[in-house]
Order: C-alpha cells, then structure tokens, then sequence
C-alpha cells in the first residue's frame, strides 16, 4: 500500500520561514564530541552524508551509535566540535529542525495506556497535521505495517513486535526528512521486516542514519559507512560499498582491527 | 517524500491542547492519581477529626487542618505528574516535535490544575461536613481555593519536571517544593482564617491576602514559562 506523501497544506502551521531549507548536505560533523562526565562516548567523528543519503554506523556495544542519533535528533548537546543537520547548526538552530527528523529508537516513544491509534494521533497534533489528514494517513500507516485491527488496543497489552510497527508508523508520521534509524529490526519478524523496509527503506528520497549489528543486511541499501570503536572513535568513514563485510562484521563485535 | 515545508512550528494552542487531552484520557483510564489524592485527603480528614476529638473547627486551627491536608493530597499528584513521560519516551517524544516547549508547562500546569478542583470538590464537602457548623464560608473560600490551586499547580509542575529525572524524585519533590509554598500556605490560610471562624464568615483582610495569592501565582507561573524550557535540556 502507498503511503501518500504530506504536503505544506497537510500541517497546521504557526509560521513559515520564506527561507528555502532544502540543503544538498543533509549532515555535516566536524570533530564532533559528546561526554558524560568524564566518559567520552564520542571522540571526534567527522562526516558529510548528502541528502537523500543512507548512512550505516557499525560498531560494538558503547562506540556511541545511539548517542550520535541523539546528538543528530537535537536530543543531546555536542560537547565539542561542529554539528549540522538539514542546514541547521546544532545545537543554537535545533528549532529549525525539529519536526523534519523521525527518530526510532530503542524505545517506542508511545504511551502503554493509550491506544496505538491514540499514540499517533497525539504525534500527529504534535506534529501539527490536520485532522482530516492525520486519520487518512494513520489509517494508511497501520494498514501498512498490517496493524489495522490491534491497533485501539492498549499498548501495553501488544507484543514487542507490535510496538516495534507502531513506533515505525510514529517515526513516519509527519513525513520527515531525516530518519535516524537505531536498530529498525529489532523485535520484527519477517512480513514486519518487510512492512518496515516500505516505510523506512531506502529509495523515498528521505536521508537515513542506520545503526544496526546486522551489516550484510544494512550495507546493500547504503551509500556511506562510519565504523566507531570504543569510546566512540571513529574507525573508519568511506562509501559503504568499499567496506569489507569481513571488516564490518568484525568492527560490530568488538575485535581491534 | 514531498518538498518540505519550511520550518514546521506547531501552534502552541495546538500543542497544549494534544497534551492535556492525552493526560486527562490517560488518567480517567488508569486513575493513578485523582482517587490516591481523595482516599489521602478524606483519611486525613478522619484522623484530625478523632485525634483532636473535636466535632467543630473555626478560625486558624480549621484553615490549618484544610491546608495542611490538600498541600499534602496535591503532593501525590506532583509526584506522578511526569513520570509516564519520564518512562514512557515522552519527554523525547515532545522535544522532538516543532512545538514551543512551555505548551508542556501549560498544559501540565492545567491537568494538575484540573486535579486539584476535582479533589476539592469531593474533600471540601467532607471537610465541611467534618468541621464545620455552616457552609456559609464555602462560596468564598472557592475563590481562594482557585488561587491557591493556581499556585501550586504552577510551582508544582516546575518542581515535578526537575525531580522527575532524579531517582529520588518521591523525596525530592516535596523537600524543594514545601519551602517555596510557604508563602502561598500563609496567604491562603489568611485568607481561610477569618471565612472559616465560628458563627459565620468575616472578609477581615479577605482583599488583600488575595492579592498576595494572585500575585504569588503570577510570579510562578512566569518564572515557570522563563525556565522551563531550559529544564527540558540534557
């Protein structure tokens, strides 16, 4: 089922900026670092990623994948370094972009008590989306990851895989420019892969950042591939077809190469 | 995927409205606050009337018991106020959206509000029925209920949202909240005072201690729309 794109009309806007914020680098980094404490969880990752771009960010468990997305979604402040996103110097210009990012996280970022119909719906005022076009595209949306018939039950009472379809309609609901994409998979079985992959696969034009364990599935669909290691040091950066899936895996589990 | 809007920036109304909603319909389907309040306050209500073993108040003694008694009920609905979404990804949710952050302020600020009158209406008559000989003090003790609420509704949300990411937050929120409400406590059991003494109610300074409410109010509530944004920042 096509999901029919948002247009300006679609969103009850306060104001709009005769500034044209169509920029052709959607993420610029230089020497981004961000600690916690004394903890460094990223160490100067530089990147360019153009848009329309799909970028892959490997690595083990603590190099700093989740922290970038959250330095990228405007959740974390850099501590150093110079961050731009969608042409937005982070983090003074962070309003500019907020509402043209969809973050999918470890967590849903729904409600338990509240339907999955409700969830979205309260997205989509957030978001701004009128209401007429928010049922239309919610109806879309839960047709499209097939959960049309779950989906005025609780969150609470639905399976992890469940969540997992509904957080992915949250992530696509407005129509963002930029996805950011931490673990998409995960808790999905194989027709939710598939659902998943039509929302937020590549070819839609949208510029994506993947962190994923799994780079034989992830790196086909990418352009670019950063590869970070402990204490968010960046490994490697280049076109993800030059990675070695060798290199790749190696650099998801850990072992120095 | 479309040519993007410009910068997308939801109406505040739009914003304050969404939350409240989702806040309310969440509570009427949970009621994980509004009846621990009532059960607290009516029980507070018994103990005080037992343990002073006293079957009429007036004056200062039955605006302190009042008082005492929804400062402490409005307490437990502090504590819970952002806690879903603390655990629940609200709180990303809400920074993520084009949305102008004290729309959460409000909108947080109202549904406490809206708990508060909602326990008065079920306490105040059993605190009447308890205490006091007539009820000819309950039309104007509503107004300076409305102030006080108003204020601690404004203080307390400011306090809930910095205690909320503290693991201590059941602690926390009292201890930093009981001091800044010590002046809203004078002024409202001022103004109680006279309303509630035996024989019917006096207006001695009504006027004024209303005024402090109001302004107490005021004072928070822009400070709570200056700040607020900044508590939201990692």
């Amino acid at each position: 089922m096509s999901i029919e794109p948002l247009t300006e009309h679609s969103f009850q806007l306060e104001t709009v900026s005769s500034e044209n914020p169509g920029v052709s680098t959607a993420i610029e980094l230089r020497g981004l670092r961000r600690e916690f404490g004394e903890r460094a969880a990223l160490d100067g990752v530089d990147l360019t990623l153009g848009a329309g771009e799909t970028l892959v960010a490997l690595g083990p468990n603590g190099a700093g994948k989740t922290t970038l997305l959250r330095v990228l979604a405007t959740l974390l402040r850099p501590s150093g370094g110079e961050v731009s996103v969608l042409g937005a110097r982070l983090p003074g210009e962070a309003w500019k972009v907020r509402g043209r990012i969809g973050l999918l996280g470890h967590e849903p970022l729904l409600y338990r008590d509240l339907s999955g119909r409700e969830n979205l719906r309260f997205h989509a005022r957030l978001h701004g989306l009128g209401e007429k076009k928010a049922e239309d595209r919610i109806a879309a949306l839960l047709a499209a990851v097939g959960m049309e018939r779950r989906a005025d039950e609780r969150v609470a009472e639905l399976s992890a895989g469940m969540r997992q379809r509904l957080a992915i309609c949250r992530c696509v609901l407005h129509d963002p420019e930029l996805l950011l994409l931490d673990e998409p998979d995960s808790n999905l079985d194989a027709a939710g892969r598939e659902a998943a992959h039509g929302l937020i696969g590549p070819g839609q034009g949208r510029t994506r950042v993947v962190v994923t364990h799994d780079p034989e599935r992830a790196l086909p669909d990418a352009d670019r591939a950063l590869l970070l290691t402990h204490g968010g040091r960046p490994l490697r950066e280049c076109p993800a077809a030059e990675l070695d899936p060798a290199e790749a895996r190696t650099a998801t589990v850990g072992v120095s190469t | 995927m479309s040519a993007p809007p410009a910068f997308r920036v939801t109406p505040s109304s739009l914003a304050f409205r969404a939350i409240l909603g989702k806040d309310l319909r969440t509570e009427l389907r949970t009621l994980q606050s509004l009846p621990a309040m009532a059960l607290f306050a009516v029980t507070t209500f018994v103990i005080f009337r037992f343990g002073l073993d006293r079957t009429a108040l007036s004056g200062s003694l039955a605006a302190g018991v009042l008082w005492a008694t929804l400062l402490f009920a409005a307490i437990l609905g502090i504590n819970r106020l952002f806690v879903a979404e603390r655990e629940e990804g609200g709180f990303d949710a809400i920074r993520l959206a084009p949305i102008d952050r004290t729309a959460l302020f409000a909108a947080k600020a109202a549904v406490l509000l809206a708990y508060l009158v909602v326990l008065e209406l079920i306490v105040v008559p059993v605190f009447a029925v308890f205490f006091l000989d007539s009820v000819a003090a309950l039309p104007p003790l509503a107004a300076v209920l409305l102030l006080a609420d108003l204020g601690i509704a404004a203080t307390g949300t400011l306090i809930s949202s910095m205690a909320v990411n503290s693991r201590a937050r059941d602690l926390l929120a009292p201890l930093v909240l009981l001091p800044l409400v010590v002046p809203l406590m004078i002024a409202a059991t001022g103004a109680s005072e006279p309303l509630l003494e035996l024989g019917g109610p006096a207006y001695e300074r009504f006027g004024t201690w209303l005024a402090v409410l109001g302004l107490y109010d005021l004072i928070f509530l822009l400070v709570g729309y200056a700040v607020f944004d900044f508590l939201l920042e990692d």
